[in-house]
């Protein structure tokens, strides 16, 4: 062990997206890959929270009702005849 | 730094070309939405919001200059009405859930999956763990619906910083210039946003596996 005390898998799920978003200092960066180099568990975990981004990416911006588009091209139309 | 694109766009919506306008705003709408439902409280009041920023952009945009992408620009405009129609409307801002989100805490997984503090050999670690998902299904239309209606469910500052990052594909900091939130404040969000996403994930492809 290291005199650095080792995460608990519940401390280590909150620092997942600080993790993902290279936003960890080096000493919880370390402590994290330890972690999960040892914890078949929280590779699991890691491994969802990147499908669940991934998924996400997927998602489609909804398509913009006819109605809405309608009104906010009459608006520029009005803003550019102005 | 400025994409040329930017400023070509300017000109094009000065000359009053209208497929140009109709592009970002199929591009932008769903997003613009979002952000303002963080501040005004229903969808159509939102509506209202997108249009009054669409019409103060198209006023301001001789003003544009330039120093940041027009994205940003945009939204950045489009805080501030709906921030000043919040305040019309009567509505106490949630500037606190934005610039102060790690006030309140939130688990990112429910404590009662982990063992006890008090556990005399392993405190903290999982007595229920996460399974693996069923690679085949990750993809497949229902899912991606219940991630979806997920994204529906979370709260409205949750849900804006989720859609602009992991959907839109935009970058933290793209997100902290138009929202005007902290680097530490966008990442409590998304990482709130991205657990609880995850968590539906879970329970709706871990509970079937066959």
């Amino acid at each position: 062990m290291n005199a650095v005390e080792a995460l608990s898998c519940q401390e280590l799920v909150e620092l997942v997206t600080d993790y993902l978003e290279g936003a960890l200092a080096p000493g919880d960066l370390r402590r994290f890959e330890e972690h999960i180099a040892g914890c078949g568990k929280c590779t699991t975990y890691l491994a969802q929270m990147r499908e669940t981004i991934r998924v996400t990416g997927t998602l489609k911006p909804e398509d913009l009702s006819p109605d809405a588009e309608r009104e906010l091209l009459a608006l520029f139309d009005g803003w550019a005849r102005r | 730094m400025v994409e040329p694109t930017d400023l070509q766009l300017v000109a094009s919506l000065r000359g009053g070309d209208e497929a140009a306008f109709r592009q970002i705003v199929r591009e932008w709408n769903a997003s613009m939405l979002r952000v303002a439902q963080i501040f005004v409280p229903s969808r159509a009041i939102a509506e209202d919001v997108v249009g009054e920023t669409w019409l103060r952009v198209l006023n301001a945009l001789d003003r544009f200059e330039g120093r940041s992408s027009l994205k940003t620009w945009v939204f950045r405009i489009l805080v501030n009405t709906a921030k000043t129609r919040a305040q019309r409307e009567g509505r106490v801002v949630p500037f606190s859930s934005l610039q102060d989100p790690g006030r309140v805490p939130e688990a990112a997984v429910d404590p009662e999956r982990f063992r006890p503090e008090d556990d005399e050999r392993y405190p903290g670690h999982w007595s229920s763990p996460p399974r693996e998902l069923p690679e085949e299904r990750l993809l497949a239309a229902e899912t991606r619906a219940r991630i979806a209606a997920a994204i529906d469910a979370l709260p409205a500052n949750q849900a804006a910083v989720i859609r602009l990052r992991d959907v839109d594909g935009w970058s933290s900091e793209e997100v902290r210039n138009a929202l005007d939130i902290s680097e530490v404040n966008q990442r409590v969000l998304l990482h709130r946003a991205r657990s609880r996403v995850r968590q539906a994930l879970e329970d709706y492809l871990g509970t079937e596996t066959g």
